[in-house]
């Protein structure tokens, strides 16, 4: 039997021809990578290779890597195997990652989005023969209202919360949907302010993208300038010390598992706003359909059951079993959770 | 409609009673009089019956949403809330309703007398002319209760506040059977006296568990003591001839008690009793078990009356000679209870007095309470003796101080995911204890199903754990590898021929896990039965 173009691994995702992995989840020598997302850019690999906007990313999260940032469709061929970087509208700098060789075309998503954020490069339909795909919201109970409404939601929110005398803390992960979420905060409502690590990471992007002014939360900031204002905060920053010196406040979360009442109780914020930087149940059906592929895998996600429904709707579809974490935020919550620590030494 | 969504989503995503307060307070003030009755009377469990069962539901539903039966059920098993998945899969449209909240209310009642073809049409149509959150509601309002973290006493809060009635006063009002399509807010709330005065029972008044070393009560001269029972927390009513038992619940339960019509004649009009409705078999107090059969029927035959008798052990008196005596002492209530009970005592109907006992030093409460279990009761109750009856659970006066539970270490086998706040984590377990088969070869045998008790981090793991060793799926439930012992707490105990391993708990709960402990080192379903007293 012929070895498929990319096979899953102990690893991480194996091009066997190219001798290379894509988002490989252990330390191997050469790994090309989507996004700067924890799960998916790990340390301790020799090479690195990514859309250049992610190399300050990664560099900011891993350090000093031998890392080299690559063009959209710039081709780059590896022992015959023809490589290039498409966006994949996830987050800014996430990239889905085409493979040819001896004209069968594989593409991995990494993890995608199909709503234009107006940060992220928006996502591009490649055309492919194999479609590896995450499906972290593949349920039909996952349906996105568009950016500009829950943006909407959100300032009114805010200019509630202000109005009852309140500071509104919003939580969102600190790379991407911080900035998102940044990016159209009303700064005429008050002032807003960052969480460290949400801050280290938004300088790492200014470069790049046009942010209202953030202000840093530190030891020094004193309850009385937070009043009424919002803070920007990763989710793991909910229920620690950090948070008690905003009192009175209200704390939101922007999450695509906002869209289900249980884990906004269990997460047990005050408001949950469905916001994701994943595909709803339609974007994926539609950007797998578009692609014009056969044979689909899923990755991480309801991937069983996701894969099930494309099997009836005729695809040659499977699982595949990866360490990526979709929106959970526990990789990020954890790397928060220790820059900020480290910060306080 | 519109603002009755509001008002569910507000309650719905606060976790803080002052917001939940609030929003109910401003939605009566501004609610239409039908409007406010049918508040009231949701959020208190009387929602009109259902029109129509969810097999049909979830086939209309997925109709609009054009996908396969299986991942409907894939989805709700996630999303934990039927309505709340009907809600998220059907489309959304341009379309808008505005009729009010008694419109959609006095529909649905009609909804059950129409055809199927009728009832799918009108359900499609309103789907798809509400919002998301509208459509969530209107689903929830046909399928059952909402769990909001309301309770009838913080509605009872907001509307004191929005009307200007004393809180006690409306809990009295509000308690009973009222049907919310008959009644007007004027008869329920503003009117003096109301029409079903004969049948009304009083808000239960409900203990808190004890706080700390029982010698911080005081001078024990000051409180009086008695054994908790375990059965059904009853009023039982004698007023003109009639007879009337209510639950804790608020349900009027009477037709399954028939034993308790010969009070009338012997127990004086205007009588109206707190106690505890027990199963009472050849002198002695049976287990709930013995109840469970009496509480699940519907009909009572006279074999079972035979079987299964029960009494009533009483605690208070609540009303006597016609008056609502609930503000005096609870002394002099008791005086009153126990001279009535002298005089009735000898009339053979199934009425006994939950005994006090005397004591003069907390020591001596300590000892009685050791001897709960053989007393066949689930701790001791203290009451201050100069106590009013007082409404709902309030803290001072009253205290529980239930016996330690019963123990035991098992093994967890399956596991199911959770509803509502747990949804999407398996937090349904069930656990097994080690038996030897018949060759002589131990296996798990299933004892008892529990879902509280852990953290919310401790749930995650398991979760997780789940989720890694699932052995086989059977619908939402999973098999797991037997690997992880917990200590599982219960009440009471008694041999059972519906369960596998022969043997019933009362209260089954996750103490904690025993990540200390192999599979082989816990408990046997023999352990479990020596435990039978």
């Amino acid at each position: 039997m012929k070895q498929p173009l990319l096979a899953f691994n102990d690893k991480g995702i194996y091009c066997h021809q190219a001798d290379v992995y894509l988002d490989p989840w252990r330390p191997v020598t050469n790994a090309i990578i989507t996004h700067g997302h924890a799960d998916h850019s790990r340390w301790g690999h020799k090479n690195y290779i990514t859309h250049h906007t992610n190399v300050p990313i990664i560099r900011h999260r891993l350090g000093e890597i031998n890392v080299t940032g690559k063009d959209w469709n710039e081709t780059f061929t590896i022992n015959g195997v023809k490589f290039s970087l498409h966006p994949a509208g996830h987050i800014i700098g996430s990239a889905q990652i085409r493979v040819e060789y001896k004209g069968e075309v594989w593409v991995f998503t990494g993890d995608y989005k199909t709503e234009d954020d107006g940060i992220s490069t928006p996502y591009e339909v490649v055309k492919c023969d194999a479609f590896i795909t995450e499906c972290t919201f593949g349920l039909p109970a996952f349906k996105w209202t568009p950016q500009a409404e829950v943006m909407t939601d959100i300032n009114n929110w805010w200019a509630e919360n202000q109005a009852d005398g309140k500071t509104s803390v919003l939580f969102g992960y600190s790379l991407g949907k911080a900035q998102r979420l940044l990016k159209y905060l009303d700064p005429s409502i008050g002032k807003i302010f960052t969480h460290g690590a949400i801050e280290n990471m938004t300088e790492v992007l200014r470069p790049m993208v046009d942010f209202p002014e953030t202000i840093r939360v530190t030891r020094e900031t004193k309850k009385e300038e937070l009043a009424g204002n919002i803070i920007l905060a990763p989710p793991s920053a909910h229920g620690s010390t950090w948070i008690r010196k905003m009192t009175p406040y209200v704390t939101g979360s922007a999450s695509g598992w906002m869209a289900f009442r249980g884990a906004r109780r269990r997460r047990a914020v005050d408001r949950g706003f469905v916001l994701s930087d994943h595909c709803d149940w339609t974007g994926l059906l539609e950007s797998i359909s578009a692609t014009g592929a056969e044979k689909v895998i899923c990755t991480h996600g309801y991937s069983d059951i996701f894969s099930k429904y494309l099997i009836e709707l005729g695809y040659d579809a499977r699982t595949a079993n990866t360490q990526y974490e979709g929106e959970s935020g526990e990789m990020d919550a954890k790397k928060d959770v220790e820059e900020e620590n480290a910060e306080k030494e | 409609m519109k603002n009755f969504a509001n008002l569910i989503k507000t309650l719905d995503s606060s976790n803080k009673t002052s917001v939940k307060v609030e929003a109910l307070t401003t939605y009566f003030k501004n609610a239409s009089n039908e409007d406010k009755v049918w508040t009231i009377a949701i959020l208190s469990h009387r929602r009109p019956p259902r029109p129509v069962n969810t097999t049909l539901l979830r086939l209309w539903a997925n109709e609009l949403a054009k996908i396969p039966l299986w991942l409907f059920e894939e989805s709700y098993h996630i999303v934990g809330d039927l309505a709340e998945t009907i809600a998220l899969i059907i489309p959304t449209t341009k379309e808008h309703s505005d009729k009010s909240l008694t419109e959609y209310l006095q529909e649905i009642i009609a909804l059950k007398k129409k055809t199927d073809e009728e009832k799918r049409e009108y359900l499609h149509r309103n789907w798809l002319a509400l919002n998301y959150y509208e459509r969530f509601v209107f689903t929830k309002l046909i399928t059952g209760s909402f769990r909001i973290g309301v309770s009838q006493k913080l509605m009872t809060r907001a509307l004191s506040k929005a009307e200007n009635i004393d809180e006690d006063t409306l809990a009295y009002k509000l308690m009973g059977d009222w049907n919310p399509n008959t009644i007007t807010f004027q008869e329920l709330i503003l009117d003096e006296k109301s029409s079903d005065y004969l049948s009304k029972p009083y808000p239960f008044y409900l203990a808190y568990p004890i706080e700390g070393e029982i010698a911080n009560l005081g001078n024990p001269e000051e409180w009086s003591a008695e054994h908790k029972w375990d059965g059904i927390r009853s009023q039982t009513i004698i007023r003109e001839n009639e007879m009337y038992v209510w639950s804790r619940g608020e349900e009027l339960v009477t037709d399954k008690y028939p034993e308790f019509n010969s009070f009338i004649g012997v127990i004086p009009n205007g009588t109206v009793i707190d106690g505890e409705i027990l199963p009472y078999l050849n002198d002695e107090i049976g287990t709930f078990n013995d109840l469970q059969t009496r509480i699940g029927r519907k009909t009572v035959s006279q074999s079972l009356l035979k079987s299964n008798p029960v009494v009533i052990k009483a605690y208070d008196l609540l009303e006597w000679e016609g008056n609502d005596i609930r503000n005096r002492p609870f002394e002099e209530r008791r005086i009153l209870l126990e001279n009535l009970y002298e005089t009735i005592k000898d009339k053979g109907i199934p009425l006994q007095l939950s005994e006090r006992f005397s004591f003069s030093t907390w020591e001596e409460v300590i000892e009685e309470r050791i001897r709960s279990r053989e007393m066949k009761s689930e701790g001791l109750m203290l009451k201050r003796k100069d106590s009013p009856y007082l409404v709902g659970r309030k803290k001072g006066d009253w205290w529980k101080w239930k016996i330690e539970p019963l123990t035991i270490d098992a093994v967890l086998t399956y596991a199911m995911r959770g509803h509502g706040r747990r949804s999407n984590l398996f937090t349904d377990y069930t656990f097994a204890l080690w038996q030897d088969n018949e060759n002589g070869e131990r296996e798990l045998v299933t004892f008892a199903k529990a879902y509280s008790g852990l953290t919310d981090a401790e749930f995650r793991m398991v979760d997780d754990f789940i989720k890694k060793n699932t052995l086989e799926r059977f619908g939402p439930v999973r098999s797991v590898t037997p690997k992880l012992v917990f200590e599982i707490g219960f009440e009471g105990i008694a041999l059972s021929k519906r369960h596998k391993s022969g043997v019933a708990t009362r209260f089954p709960r996750i103490l904690r896990w025993r990540i200390d402990k192999k599979i082989e080192e816990a408990n046997s379903i023999e352990d479990l039965k020596g435990m039978i007293i």
